[in-house]
């Protein structure tokens, strides 16, 4: 299917109308022509924290969806698609805020020229949103959220049924779940030698659910857990919990949760307890891979590790590498870890659009979902994937960051399918 | 001869109280006891793990401290609890890191003042940061005074509770717009090196920092109330305006003072906080006026004594909390100590507003 990028791409040049776009996936292939025309519309909406500290990185997954609907010349296939932004922030709150999403949910579930919808960002979020857009028959597409029990069982007792009151799945993520990334820190330590660790997490759906998954998998491995804690994200500093975990003598500090709850102060009274990132290893999520970690922490950033349920953008696959291209030469922005992300999130959303109307000659909401569901050996810029039956994809490699001289740089890739596989 | 007789008789009182005394009392004080004991024990098992966590918790309360005090010192005169206070402490903090940054409104009025300057660059960086962050947060209190609360003074108590808690939001708000909602990092001034020999108990250079400045705002505020014409006229104030007018004292004058008072210890508590743990945010006005309310009702709002104990107590409860409790329960510890206090002492420990009145004696 790489031809379906390379007609993105010709489309861009306003060649498109020439060729055929060769359907993709799970049977649902037909013939569309390409090019503007009178035909029938259809309007997704994508939903993200548009304020607070992941604002440079939301942005830029923004502007990842416009350039792939940009690239089609605006339609899917015969359907011309519009696109509208939404933010599930509020300035109040500095970060997502639980009203606001649900607000947006209710709001777009209304609307029935709405048949996707790409996000949200945080998984709390999500977990606001799907019962919302499900009795909707919306179908999602996040970027972002990795929080385990969103799709499968391991996190919260009632999960992931309670998020599908209707009991049909209609949401599906492009990213690796926690399961996996969780996997991955734990893999990192048994790898690095680390034998102990104290885990730590944020008390929110995502943080303590990764950091659950992260403990399993660590138990797994036989490391040592020496101690776990949640801590509140707006105390004023953490000296005395880090006095109390040097006392543990561990070898690393694994923390779930996301920089809002101040990942930043926690690094520098950890480093202030006598614990240098040499001596204890800091382990965190994607949750703190934001730059603004760096300008927050200053020096006691350095060293860290960061787990990304993906891969960097100089990871990617010869598509990934021409929207890097791509995006930097219409967009003045740096690509974050998640913009490569929205821009496949969009790729499929747009061709389930375009199969659902070969397929049913309408555009509805049923059909999309069943499209959705129905990608199968994609080929995008993240590499060959499909979904699985729960919405997940089924890619497993996951990249390690490290802060090198005051920048994320990539320290390794993990493939953990041989030890998620050993847990379960 | 008479000392005996003395004794005798205080024992005797003490019996007599506990003969009176309900059984709840009882009760608590046993488990105070228990609690005290089971502490000791474990400051005798790791004496140096003990005396870190007390330090911790001594330097984290005497923030606290600071900003309880404006909190109880405007209600001791006023009866009015300044809601903005909180969040003109954050204020403060973000005029010390503009002060630092030395940018004002796109202005680069000299280069920032960071970590790598020299040190006597950095300690009048500072100073200059304290001063100012002091005057404009007094200037904001008397502000806000004039405009939001003296217009309502005789007006039902709920509605200055209200304008209160607007202030408290605008201010916020200012800061939000000021800074954004990230949390924003301060420069690295203050040396985090360990100012104790070895390092079986930790006493950082940045402790001494805040001890250094908290003690003298503190014995200055304490002299002034007790030894200067206008904090006998606050004093006055604080037990009854009417007569205090009588006798020809400036009432509104005082009030402003009182506020003047309040702002520069937000002021200069704001700054602190920032130098000290090195990251502020907008919000962080509300959860640490949060913690320093709650300190001046523990110690006894309007007791400026109080204040202080009570700013230390849930510094100190919440670093015990932390290191032999748990994380996930230090929140319910505080405020299950500060519950706890009200049911058995509902003025507080040292009791209402006598701070104002002369000193830390009980007139509840």
């Amino acid at each position: 299917m790489k031809g379906i990028r390379k007609v993105g791409m010709l489309a861009a040049l306003g060649v498109a109308s020439a060729l055929t776009v060769a359907g993709c996936g799970g049977g649902g292939g037909g013939e569309g022509q390409g090019g503007a025309a009178e035909g029938p519309t259809a309007t997704i909406v994508s939903d993200f924290p548009l304020q607070g500290a992941n604002r440079a990185q939301t942005e830029t997954m923004v502007n990842a969806i416009r350039l792939a609907l940009e690239e089609r010349d605006g339609m899917a296939g015969e359907v011309t698609v519009e696109y509208e932004s939404l933010d599930d922030a509020t300035a109040q709150a500095g970060q997502w805020d639980e009203a606001k999403c649900a607000e947006n949910a209710q709001s777009v579930a209304q609307r029935d020229e709405v048949v996707g919808w790409i996000g949200p960002f945080n998984s709390g979020c999500a977990a606001v949103e799907i019962p919302i857009l499900n009795e909707a028959g919306l179908g999602m597409i996040s970027p972002a959220n990795t929080a385990i029990g969103l799709t499968k069982p391991g996190g919260e007792p009632g999960e992931p049924e309670r998020y599908y009151p209707t009991g049909e799945r209609n949401y599906t993520r492009v990213i690796i779940a926690d399961d996996k990334q969780g996997a991955a820190g734990a893999t990192l330590m048994d790898e690095e030698g680390f034998e102990s660790v104290y885990i730590l997490d944020d008390r929110e759906t995502y943080g303590q659910g990764l950091a659950d998954q992260f403990e399993r998998t660590a138990e797994e491995l036989g490391i040592e857990v020496l101690g776990r804690d949640g801590i509140d994200g707006s105390a004023s500093n953490y000296r005395s919990l880090m006095e109390r975990i040097a006392q543990e003598q561990p070898d690393a500090i694994y923390f779930g949760g996301i920089i809002e709850n101040n990942a930043g102060q926690l690094l520098k009274d950890k480093v202030g307890a006598g614990m240098s990132n040499d001596d204890v290893a800091f382990i965190g999520p994607d949750g703190i891979f934001v730059d603004e970690l760096l300008n927050q922490a200053g020096d006691a950033a350095e060293g860290i590790y960061v787990t990304f349920g993906g891969l960097p953008e100089e990871e990617l696959s010869d598509e990934g590498q021409e929207f890097v291209e791509n995006f930097e030469a219409q967009y003045n922005e740096d690509i974050q870890p998640y913009t490569a992300y929205a821009y496949e999130a969009a790729n499929v959303m747009l061709d389930a659009i375009e199969r659902a109307y070969e397929a049913d000659g309408d555009v509805t909401r049923e059909g999309v979902l069943r499209e959705i569901f129905a990608t199968e050996d994609y080929e995008g810029v993240l590499g060959e994937w499909s979904f699985d039956e729960d919405g997940d994809t089924t890619l497993t490699e996951l990249s390690i960051q490290r802060v090198e001289d005051g920048q994320f740089t990539l320290d390794r890739t993990l493939d953990v399918s041989d030890t998620v596989a050993s847990v379960e | 001869m008479t000392t005996g007789e003395a004794t005798k008789n205080r024992s005797g009182a003490l019996l007599e109280g506990i003969r009176s005394s309900s059984w709840q009392s009882r009760a608590a004080v046993a488990v105070v006891a228990v609690l005290i004991v089971l502490l000791l024990v474990q400051g005798v098992r790791d004496p140096g793990q003990f005396t870190s966590q007390l330090l911790i918790g001594l330097t984290n309360g005497a923030i606290i401290a600071l900003i309880a005090l404006g909190y109880t010192l405007v209600y001791g005169i006023v009866e009015l609890i300044n809601f903005a206070h909180g969040d003109n402490f954050m204020i403060g903090s973000f005029v010390g890191l503009t002060v630092l940054s030395g940018t004002l409104f796109g202005l680069g009025l000299f280069s920032p003042i960071s970590g790598d300057s020299g040190a006597a660059l950095k300690i009048a960086g500072v100073l200059i940061a304290l001063v100012v962050a002091m005057a404009a947060c007094g200037a904001i209190n008397v502000g806000i005074e004039r405009i939001a609360y003296k217009p309502l003074r005789n007006s039902p108590r709920l509605a200055v509770l209200i304008t209160a808690i607007g202030m408290s939001f605008i201010l916020q708000n200012l800061g939000l717009v000021w800074k954004g909602p990230a949390q924003v990092p301060f420069p690295d001034l203050i040396s985090s090196a360990n100012a104790l020999p070895g390092d079986t108990i930790v006493f950082r250079w940045k402790d001494v920092f805040v001890i250094a400045v908290t003690v003298p705002l503190l014995l200055g505020l304490s002299y002034f109330i007790k030894n200067t014409k206008q904090g006998k006229a606050m004093r006055a104030v604080a037990q009854d305006k009417e007569a205090a007018a009588m006798v020809g004292i400036n009432v509104n004058r005082t009030i402003s003072i009182t506020f003047l008072l309040g702002g520069i210890l937000a002021g200069a508590s704001g700054v602190m906080y920032g130098l000290f743990n090195g990251i502020t945010v907008f919000n962080v006005g509300f959860t640490q006026g949060l913690y320093a309310f709650t300190a001046a009702v523990l110690g006894g709002i309007g007791n400026l004594s109080g204040a202080v104990v009570g700013g230390l107590l849930i510094g100190v409860i919440g670093s015990m909390a932390d290191q032999y409790i748990g994380v996930r329960w230090t929140a319910i510890v505080i405020f299950a100590v500060l519950v706890l206090v009200l049911v058995f002492r509902p003025t507080g420990l040292l009791g209402d507003r006598s701070a104002t009145q002369g000193g830390g004696s009980d007139r509840a």
